[in-house]
């Protein structure tokens, strides 16, 4: 019981490392006209709708975090993002199944606008920066439309991840009953 | 179902937990660098390595590549520096008689700071900053390879950005494109000063803005160079910035406005060089004193 815990921790962990690597590395070379997809998102919020709220708040911090370190002005301000984003999304873990896909774009595409707005007026708002259609047509939009094309690649890897994860879990259960 | 509830409020002592620790930090960090030192150890031992080595394996493809580029290309290509030579030793022998006359003349007014010779150390860019609202990115330098805050950046001849972070093997770079960014500039023609400023709306048209230029009878064209000015104080002076590339009288009639293309191509950096010495070295002043 207790190692399957720990692998799932584990894997988690690998996952949201890689995630962060990915965007700060690879992905600055898919930038297609100055923006680039927002995998830690995606994976939070997966993580979130396919795990529930603990998880995805969890996850949500550790990314944010791991931003916020590198990048950030000020430590928590990303973590703080993401882990509202994980959480709202696992809340949606009870309305979730594995077969259905619209909901999943649907959510990461809400989480996404909403990341946007949230850094705008956290941040160029509070600088008087007031040109609020402008960001909204050049960033907000055309990143949450990318993010849902990159999504259909990458969620079906959480997917099969979680699965595969999942049926461990359910082996050794059985096993101990 | 008491279970369920149980776990839910759990969640939401986590939820409430957790914000209001990120808020305490953001409040910390803001007033002291000292609250973020524990997680960058973190990010020092486990996401900066990785970053690297990702770094030596792109590089190490793009050798590749370059490697199945064709023989018939590289000849061409020989032919075309063989004759680049011959020109720039033609040019280099007129150039070293210029620099003779340079020399002696240099000794009799006694102009003792060359500000082309700042010494810089070279170092890559291992990551960018992952949202699309800034640009900052990290070199694989740091402290201990002697790089401070407020060094300045440059990639090939023109300013790139500043650091404002340091870890032992990292550092962090503002461009001057960002959005937070302002430079004191200068136009190296007529010496007049002028703020630079990084401007998100500008970023994808490859321009930066330039402001507060006194409207004289000294004129400025388009295609006129800009570098950083004397006056500022993180800035070393003389820095290639770009290029003009349209100006505009203020409504007020006192000041000058525009746009720069920087000289610097913003988009694909891959190694920049650090001048390792401060203004604030090299004016003396003393570090303390902030």
């Amino acid at each position: 019981m207790k190692a399957v815990k720990i692998r799932r921790i584990v894997v988690t962990a690998v996952v949201v490392l890689v995630a962060y690597l990915l965007q700060c590395t690879i992905f600055t070379s898919l930038e297609i006209a100055g923006i680039k997809p927002n995998l830690m998102l995606i994976v939070t919020a997966s993580f979130g709708f396919m795990r529930g709220p603990r998880e995805g708040m969890l996850v949500g911090f550790a990314s944010g975090m791991l931003i916020d370190v590198q990048y950030g002005d000020m430590i928590g301000f990303y973590a703080l993002i993401y882990l509202v984003a994980g959480y709202v999304n696992g809340l949606f873990e009870q309305i979730y199944f594995d077969e259905d896909i619209k909901l999943p774009l649907f959510l990461i595409a809400g989480s996404d606008v909403v990341y946007g707005l949230a850094v705008y007026f956290l941040t160029f708002l509070l600088r008087s920066d007031f040109d609020f259609l402008y960001y909204l047509n050049r960033i907000v939009v055309p990143e949450a439309i990318y993010t849902i094309a990159i999504t259909l690649i990458i969620y079906p890897l959480l997917l099969f991840i979680n699965h595969k994860l999942e049926a461990e879990e359910k082996r050794s259960a059985s096993k101990f009953v | 179902m008491k279970k369920k509830n149980q776990t839910s409020h759990t969640n939401r002592y986590i939820l409430l937990g957790l914000s209001v620790f990120c808020a305490l930090m953001m409040v910390l960090s803001s007033f002291s660098e000292q609250a973020a030192g524990p997680f960058k150890v973190l990010a020092n031992i486990t996401v900066i390595p990785l970053q690297q080595g990702i770094n030596h394996v792109g590089g190490w493809l793009g050798d590749m590549k370059d490697n199945f580029s064709t023989m018939q290309q590289l000849r061409a290509e020989n032919e075309d520096l063989q004759a680049q030579i011959d020109a720039l030793t033609t040019e280099n022998n007129y150039l070293q008689e210029e620099r003779y006359e340079y020399e002696r003349l240099q000794e009799l007014y006694q102009l003792d700071q060359n500000y082309a010779e700042y010494e810089k150390t070279a170092a890559h860019v291992i990551g960018k900053e992952p949202g699309n609202w800034f640009s900052t990115f990290t070199i694989d330098k740091g402290s201990k390879d002697g790089i401070a805050v407020d060094m300045n950046v440059l990639a090939g001849s023109g300013l790139v950005g500043i650091v404002t972070e340091v870890g032992p093997t990292w550092a962090k770079v503002r461009s001057i494109i960002d959005d937070s960014t302002n430079v004191s500039g200068m136009v190296l023609s007529t010496s007049d000063t002028c703020i630079v400023s990084g401007d998100l709306s500008l970023m994808s048209s490859g321009q930066i803005a330039f402001e507060q230029m006194e409207n004289n009878d000294n004129v400025v064209s388009v295609g006129d160079q800009i570098v950083t000015s004397y006056i500022s104080d993180k800035y070393l002076q003389g820095i290639l910035i770009g290029s003009v590339s349209e100006i505009n009288v203020d409504s007020n009639n006192l000041t000058r406005s525009g746009y720069i293309i920087p000289a610097v191509d913003f988009k694909n950096i891959q190694e920049v060089l650090v001048i390792t010495t401060t203004k604030a070295e090299l004016t003396g002043e003393d570090e303390s004193g902030d």
